[in-house]
């Protein structure tokens, strides 16, 4: 990073936060972490979150559960659209953000941030289309009428990828709010600026404060805490993809409240992650909960619809 | 005579605006639930012992029914000589609670049976459409009485009633009531194929028994839908209901469709499950039937004799 | 109230002047005359091996063990126990068989399923009578319930089998190999339907543990299997006991794991199987809340919580065990609910007029008992309506609780039992806290007139499966699983083919 504009001005250097219940605090450890770009030269230092923190991002992520699974499906694809928007008024300084985390070209990372506002609008769309897709009546053989639904899991603890800083952050955190759920989202934990500055971005973009929550750190120190977390309900271990034993004892304190685990790829999932690709309705999917709901029917009268 | 309503209910009546707000407040009847339940008790098992007792105990509660327009005085007496000996090859078989007939022949029956205990019972008040005036349908429970009948099976106006004007339908009981002098009972037929709704049913036997029944009957026998378990089973309950809120016990009739023994011992376990052990008596449980004495006779043959019966050995009268 | 025999004041009916037939005359006695359904039709062995590749096998170690018949504890016969050297064969079998399985078209392996359905129908009876031996549930259950319901399920499925592109899960599905799954002793063949006819509809093949206590109907099925000409090794049945189910579902050639049963297993399994490739269902335990509000169909509301918790003496996941009732109404309803709880007929499973038989085993009463226990000393009001409990088999009396509280145990864990925890509520909210207000979330009931708050207050619950204005009705087409601590993944319907594709 330069220290200057090139017209002899000092920059501004910015302050990276975690981003918890809709505010931006330091982390309450008050540990930071040198955060490098890809040949290794300091960007920033990002707050280093520590179990507590990971305790107060699920706190706020709770209490905006309700609200949040209670709004509209209509209301959510407003907000996601508006995050999108919001993402393209500042591509700029996520390409350079990008650039500088992935070591892409400023044409390249261009691309992953326009991908990034496209994921987010192809999931704008899914808030009301999800139910339709996945729910439905059941044909049940009496006087009942039997209906599936889909509904939000509730808190879900997302590992955020740890290469695809931007796309790969936007493909994992869009599918779990877009159905209603609410987040706490470990960024990667070398390029977790992106991260750290879309919690800016869903700040402005109407996204109720604790629907999700960002924590920057060691993933394998915050992801241990969440996973074992009683009043958390599901975790997506992408980001623990890259470390076998990681994940597998994340899976294994998971079980403990019975989790909705999302396994790393080559788990069950896909080979490999390519966040360029399609994402089918799979991570939406793997936090939502099906509920049954009978209504009897029976007749219109006692003469059994004679009429 | 005493006419009061019993007082946990008092003022209920006073007004139809008291009485809609009360039969409106009944709790409601999920119709889903109310079948499914009939139908459980429907697949009880009633064998051996058990059998020959519901058997007899069906025959006893038998109001043995001709209401036809060719009904002679002949038709009559030869129903009454069923009632009082149903199976001419055994005596032990026992008689039927009552014959039920039209006023102009209720004296033919009460002749016809003598002293014996086997009612008379006689519908009346325009049965079964029950569409005249209300001078006419006293007059017509007057002539009933007069004649002998012990029991009046009166219809209720469900066209009062679907309009909403409970209080009309609640008056005209009364008002029948009081012309069963004497020990006279009184029956209300509520005509449940025309109230269409268990909900209905449900407020019109409550309605039936504050304007003083002695009986709540669920069809005239002339309509498409007439009883069912169901029906029959939501009237158990409400009879249970009004005894355990004002002390008094009403009976219930079932009538209409009744005619295989299979399905009378199901009305005997949906009463013993539902109102209880009480009801299990003809003076608070009837079957409004014909045929289906017959068939209690025929499956009481077998039961005595091992042979399945046939209906040249029960007789056709 | 007023002396039910005497009638006084009957409006102006007073008495008809028969002495024999007068008002307060009591009722003639209406016993029904025992009605059991003869166990003829069922003949069973002295002994059953394991069903591994089409044939019946003794285990590698020799080991049996015996299993009794609830109500009597008559041993019915002796069965197999598999150990570790048996599950690797059966797996071996399953999955030498799944390469043919998987490659059948997809309507050859719905005209095996349909066979066995059409098989399961004919040999209904016999599969009922055993059931009923083997569990203690009452015969009305297993020949109206169980053994219909398993054929429904496998019926529906077959059809599935050639139509799975076409079931909105992606364009090519593809089954994901050997499932090991493993049910348990409430619902033994209906159980062993859930899993196995998804699993072979989808192009898996499977093997399957029956529960230790009721291992006979997966055997019958192994010969229904066999009637149907189900290729060998496409479903293998291992009778033993929690570590034969131990070693199934970490056996490392396994590709999926379907559990249904306590929570506690559930959640070993969980953390069994983390870190593989296995894909988990998990069907665990429940604290169903039943809410019944003022203004429900009071008489229906009564049958649904009767059918809530005594349905095969509240042996069931998803039973209805806590009654949380509006306050207004609470005494009424209770009352009602006693009234019904005396025509409840406890005794011998085989009597078609039964409807409470026996608990499946001295353990499960042992702490059924335990609970119960437990539930008096922390203050808690206990009824049971008069009834003789025959003099051997493991009985238990249905079991009221009122006064019940959050805070009690009876409110707070799984009893499987005959027992209903009563409790109160004033407002929607507090019923709808209240009823979720546990780890679980498997099932719900809600009883109201008014339509918008049976959809208002199923929205909030946080169960898998909601009843409105009924109680514990299931269908194959309805998909059937928990929420939080109740498991994952539905059962069932178009949702429960997903447990079984990698789509």
């Amino acid at each position: 990073m330069s220290d200057s504009d090139g017209k002899g001005r000092l920059t501004v250097l910015k302050t990276y936060k975690l981003y918890v219940g809709g505010k931006f605090p330091r982390s309450e450890s008050g540990r930071v972490y040198e955060v490098t770009d890809a040949k290794s030269r300091w960007l920033a230092n990002a707050p280093r979150s520590s179990r507590k923190d990971a305790r107060d991002a699920v706190v706020a992520a709770r209490k905006a559960f309700g609200g949040w699974s209670g709004a509209t499906a209509y209301n959510r694809g407003q907000v996601l659209y508006r995050i999108a928007e919001m993402l393209e008024g500042r591509a700029d300084q996520f390409v350079r953000e990008v650039a500088d985390a992935e070591g892409l070209s400023r044409a390249k990372a261009a691309a992953v941030v326009e991908a990034s506002i496209d994921r987010l609008v192809w999931y704008a769309g899914w808030t009301d289309k999800i139910a339709q897709v996945v729910g439905g009546a059941n044909p049940v053989a009496g006087p009942y009428f039997n209906l599936s639904s889909p509904e939000p899991t509730g808190v879900v603890a997302v590992l955020a990828p740890q290469q695809s800083s931007l796309l790969g952050l936007v493909s994992v955190v869009a599918p779990v709010v877009a159905t209603g759920n609410t987040a706490v989202v470990v960024a990667s934990e070398t390029r977790p600026l992106p991260a750290l500055s879309l919690s800016e971005v869903l700040a402005t973009s109407d996204v109720p404060g604790g629907v999700v929550n960002v924590l920057s750190g060691r993933t394998a120190e915050i992801a241990a805490p969440l996973a074992a977390h009683q009043d958390v309900n599901g975790i997506d271990l992408t980001g623990a993809g890259g470390d076998a034993a990681l994940a597998k004892d994340l899976e294994v304190a998971a079980a403990d409240n019975l989790k909705r685990v999302l396994r790393p790829s080559g788990q069950g999932g896909p080979a490999a992650d390519d966040w360029t690709q399609d994402p089918g309705t799979r991570r939406m999917t793997a936090f939502l909960e099906t509920k049954t709901v009978w209504h009897p029917t029976g007749a219109l009268g006692v003469s059994g619809g004679s009429y | 005579m005493s006419t009061s309503t019993p007082s946990p209910l008092a003022g209920v009546a006073s007004s139809d605006s008291t009485l809609r707000r009360f039969l409106h407040g009944l709790p409601g009847v999920d119709p889903v639930g109310l079948e499914a339940r009939a139908a459980a008790l429907g697949t009880r098992s009633i064998k051996t012992t058990a059998k020959a007792h519901a058997i007899d105990l069906a025959i006893s509660m038998i109001d043995l029914t001709t209401l036809e327009g060719a009904d002679t005085p002949g038709k009559v007496r030869s129903l009454a000589a069923k009632a009082l000996r149903p199976d001419p090859s055994d005596r032990s078989a026992p008689m039927t609670a009552a014959v039920c007939v039209y006023p102009d022949m209720a004296a033919t029956a009460r002749a016809a049976l003598g002293d014996a205990d086997v009612k008379v019972a006689s519908v009346a008040t325009a049965f079964p459409a029950g569409r005249a005036a209300l001078d006419v349908k006293l007059a017509d429970v007057r002539s009933a009485v007069a004649a002998g009948a012990d029991e009046i099976d009166m219809v209720i106006d469900r066209g009062a009633f679907l309009a909403g004007h409970y209080l009309d339908v609640y008056e005209e009981i009364r008002a029948v009531r009081a012309e069963c002098t004497g020990h006279v009972r009184l029956k209300v037929i509520f005509e449940t194929g025309e109230l269409s709704t268990y909900d209905n049913i449900r407020r019109a036997s409550w309605l039936g028994m504050l304007a003083g029944a002695d009986f709540i009957k669920t069809s005239t026998g002339k309509v498409g839908t007439n009883a069912t378990p169901a029906n029959t089973l939501l009237m158990l309950e409400a009879v249970r209901d009004f005894r355990a809120q004002t002390g008094t016990q009403v009976g219930v009739k079932p009538a209409g469709g009744i005619r295989t023994t299979k399905d009378a011992v199901k009305y005997l376990v949906l009463v013993n499950e539902t109102a209880g052990p009480d009801w299990l008596t003809s003076h608070w449980f009837r079957f409004g039937a014909s045929s289906l004495l017959n068939d209690l006779l025929m499956q009481r043959q077998k039961l005595r004799t091992g042979r399945y019966s046939g209906p040249d050995y029960v007789t056709v009268d | 109230m007023a002396s039910p025999n005497t009638a006084p004041g009957t409006g102006t009916g007073s008495a008809s002047g028969h002495p024999d037939n007068a008002p307060g005359h009591a009722g003639s006695p209406f016993a029904y005359a025992p009605a059991p359904e003869s166990r003829s039709v069922v003949d069973i062995a002295p002994s059953y091996g394991l069903f591994v590749d089409g044939e019946f096998t003794e285990a590698a170690g020799g080991k049996v063990f015996k299993t009794v018949a609830p109500a009597t504890e008559e041993v019915l016969s002796e069965v197999a126990q598999a150990g570790e050297e048996d599950v690797d064969r059966a797996v071996r079998a399953a999955r030498k068989a799944f390469e043919k399985w998987s490659a059948l078209p997809g309507s050859a392996r719905a005209k095996y399923l349909f066979r066995i359905a059409r098989i399961i129908q004919e040999r209904s009876r016999e599969l009922a009578v055993l059931e009923t031996l083997d569990n203690g549930k009452p015969i009305k259950e297993t020949r109206d319930f169980d053994v219909p319901q398993a054929a429904a399920h496998f019926f529906y499925h077959a059809g599935w089998a050639d139509k799975l592109a076409h079931a909105g899960l992606g364009p090519d599905p593809r089954p994901l190999g050997v499932a090991a799954q493993v049910i348990p002793w409430n619902f033994p063949l209906l159980m062993l339907a859930w899993k196995i006819a998804p699993a072979l509809a989808t192009g898996n093949t499977v093997v399957l543990k029956p529960a230790e206590t009721t291992p006979l109907s997966a055997l019958f099925f192994a010969d229904v299997c066999r009637q149907a000409g189900l290729p060998k090794g496409v479903v293998n049945i291992l009778t033993g006991d929690g570590s034969t189910g131990a070693a199934l579902v970490s056996h490392p050639d396994v590709d999926k794991v379907a559990f249904t049963g306590s929570t506690e297993v559930g959640k070993a399994i969980a953390r069994q199987v983390a870190g593989t490739r296995k894909k988990v269902t998990l069907e665990l335990g429940g604290k169903g809340a039943n809410i019944v509000f003022d203004d429900a169909p009071i008489d229906q509301a009564v049958e649904g919580i009767v059918t809530g918790i005594f349905f095969n003496q509240g042996q069931v996941c998803c039973a209805g065990s806590r009654l949380l009732v509006q306050e207004s109404v609470a005494d009424e309803l209770i009352d009602a609910l006693k009234r019904r709880l005396t025509t409840l007929r406890l005794g011998d499973p085989l009597d078609k007029n039964t409807d409470i038989g026996a608990i499946n085993s001295a353990q499960q009463l042992a702490k059924i008992r335990e609970l119960t226990g437990i539930g008096e000393a922390e203050g808690a009001e206990r009824w049971s309506p008069e009834c003789e409990l025959p003099s051997s088999g493991y009985w238990f009396a249905p079991t009221l609780f009122t006064g019940v509280a959050q805070a009690h145990t009876v409110a707070q864990e799984e009893i499987f039992g005959p027992v209903l925890s009563v409790l109160t509520f004033r407002t929607p909210d507090e019923a709808v806290a209240k009823a979720n207000n546990t780890p679980y979330g498997l099932s719900a009931g809600v009883w109201t007139e008014k339509g918008s708050r049976i959809l208002a207050v199923a929205d909030r619950l946080r169960a898998g499966v909601v009843w409105a204005n009924t109680f514990n009705k299931f269908d194959p087409t309805s998909p059937f699983g928990g929420y939080k601590e109740s498991g994952y993944g539905r059962e069932g319907g178009r949702h429960g083919l997903e447990a079984y594709l990698d789509v």
